[in-house]
């Protein structure tokens, strides 16, 4: 043991509620660091799906077929109103009964979607579905009168679409935005519940392995996320700000 | 109504009995007149009068119910119309300036030929320069619309417009925002091009401005044209007691 290590040996054999036992034991430090890479992949992934989604989702809201409005619709509806807890165990329970399987081995039958699949699936159309709504606020945000100007210059729908709408849209939507992709990272804890190894599932582990370690857990899990989403948002103000123009947005 | 036989001497825009309703307000009853190449003609009246609809009909932002609208001879009305060959033939102003906010002036007045056009960077911003320098906006280039006036936003759409080359210009109240310093210089603007020979059609309520730059005038009234006329007669010789009660309360 060196001597960072020894430190926290000794404060927990001082302060038996006061075991941060991930400090010294390689073991434990291995679980959280899989635990953090895990979230963080688990975030960035989903991150990126459901703002994909959600330009996807948005394009389609204002499609010419009520059909696909209509299912648009119903898509948002569902995720955005029933708790994300229920829908990854909805996901991975019940959908996961009909997924095909496959058997890498010849002995064991393990489904092609395994939970932090479903994970990603269900996180990604849950934030997906509000994301859809904020990009829609930002579009209906241009000006009517902006997009005239651009089609009496000769821009056709698909070019005002990409040069003029969705340009300004996305600046009206940032802030927005923002908030529910720090709400994403923070749900993706809920995927504890079908057994996913991100960060909250791996400190429950220690500490009910060592609940000496509760008290520990619980602080470096708050210190985790404040780092985790404090590099999100940095990163949101920072894109925020180099997209700002004079006179427009929020 | 073939779209080749078009030649100069005819008028370059020539609207017929164009009736449009919006549900069922009908704002134009009938509404027709023509504008020959290099001829500038201003269109006056009260508001809610059809004089913005009219002109927004000309290049297809507004389609028409009944008539006919004819820009270098070819139908505007037609629903085959290949729109970016008309809008190329026809500029437009608003009132409201309507610049591309996320975009500098520069690149308000590059978009167009550029992204429309698919003509080559380079040459377009030479001209997008000029365009600039033309409109006396020089050293405004990189500014946002954000950071310009009123008056300097409206002629960065004037240059806006015209990086498209077009045949006719049409002007909707563009100084009716303005506030009343700046509305000079974005005449002054118009002015210039009248006087180069730009065809242009204006929906003014700047009297002063009609009466000096004005080839025709046409009063409208209820979705009718009332009276129109040479600004040397219309002002001094008015008949119609509607035109008469318009311009004894403006001027």
């Amino acid at each position: 043991m060196n001597g960072f290590q020894q430190f926290f040996y000794d404060l927990a054999q001082e302060h038996p509620k006061w075991n941060f036992i991930y400090f010294y034991d390689p073991t434990q430090t291995e679980r959280v660091v899989d635990g953090f890479w895990m979230t963080v992949q688990l975030s960035v992934i989903c991150v990126i799906l459901s703002v994909i989604i959600g330009v996807i989702g948005a394009w389609i809201q204002g499609a010419h077929s009520k059909t696909l409005r209509l299912v648009m619709q119903g898509y948002i509806q569902f995720f955005r109103n029933t708790p994300p807890l229920i829908q990854l165990m909805f996901f991975y329970f019940a959908l996961g009964q009909f997924t095909p399987t496959y058997s890498p081995d010849g002995w064991l039958e393990v489904p092609i979607i395994s939970n932090v699949g479903w994970a990603i699936i269900s996180l990604s159309f849950f934030a997906g579905a509000f994301n859809v709504e904020i990009f829609r606020a930002g579009i209906e945000a241009v000006p009517e009168s902006t997009q005239e100007a651009a089609e009496a210059l000769g821009m056709n729908r698909l070019q005002i679409y990409i040069y003029v709408v969705l340009p300004l849209a996305f600046r009206v939507s940032l802030p927005a935005l923002n908030n529910n992709l720090v709400n994403l990272v923070k749900t993706t804890t809920q995927a504890l519940a079908i057994a996913v190894p991100e960060l909250l599932y791996q400190m429950i582990s220690i500490y009910n392995d060592y609940s000496t370690a509760q008290n520990a857990c619980m602080l470096l899990l708050f210190i985790a996320y404040i780092v985790l989403v404090g590099i999100l948002v940095f990163g949101m103000h920072r894109w925020e700000r180099h997209m700002r123009i004079p006179g427009y947005g929020v | 109504m073939s779209d080749t036989a078009w030649t100069p001497d005819q008028p370059l825009v020539s609207i017929r009995d164009v009736h449009k309703s919006f549900g069922d307000l009908e704002v134009l009853k009938g509404v027709s007149l023509d504008v020959m190449k290099g001829e500038v003609i201003c269109i006056i009246g009260p508001s809610g009068s059809g004089k913005s609809t009219l002109i927004r009909c000309v290049n297809a932002l507004n389609t028409i119910d009944r008539g006919s609208i004819m820009v270098e001879g070819q139908e505007v009305h037609d629903p085959d119309l290949d729109k970016l060959e008309l809008r190329k033939k026809v500029g437009m102003v608003f009132q409201q300036y309507n610049l591309f906010p996320h975009k500098t002036a520069l690149e308000n007045v590059m978009m167009a030929p550029l992204k429309v056009l698919k003509q080559p960077p380079d040459e377009v911003e030479k001209r997008a320069r000029a365009l600039i320098d033309r409109v006396n906006l020089t050293g405004k280039e990189g500014a946002y619309p954000g950071e310009l006036s009123g008056g300097q936003q409206q002629r960065v759409a004037i240059a806006r417009s015209l990086a498209m080359n077009p045949d006719v210009m049409l002007f909707d109240e563009v100084t009716a925002a303005l506030d009343p310093e700046t509305v000079n210089e974005v005449l002054l603007a118009i002015k210039d091009l009248a006087q180069d020979g730009m065809t242009c059609i204006l929906v003014t309520h700047e009297m002063g401005f009609a009466r000096e730059v004005a080839d025709h005038i046409y009063f409208t009234d209820r979705g009718i044209i009332v009276e129109h006329g040479p600004p040397t007669t219309f002002f001094s010789e008015a008949k119609d007691p509607r035109t008469q009660e318009f311009l004894s309360q403006i001027l």
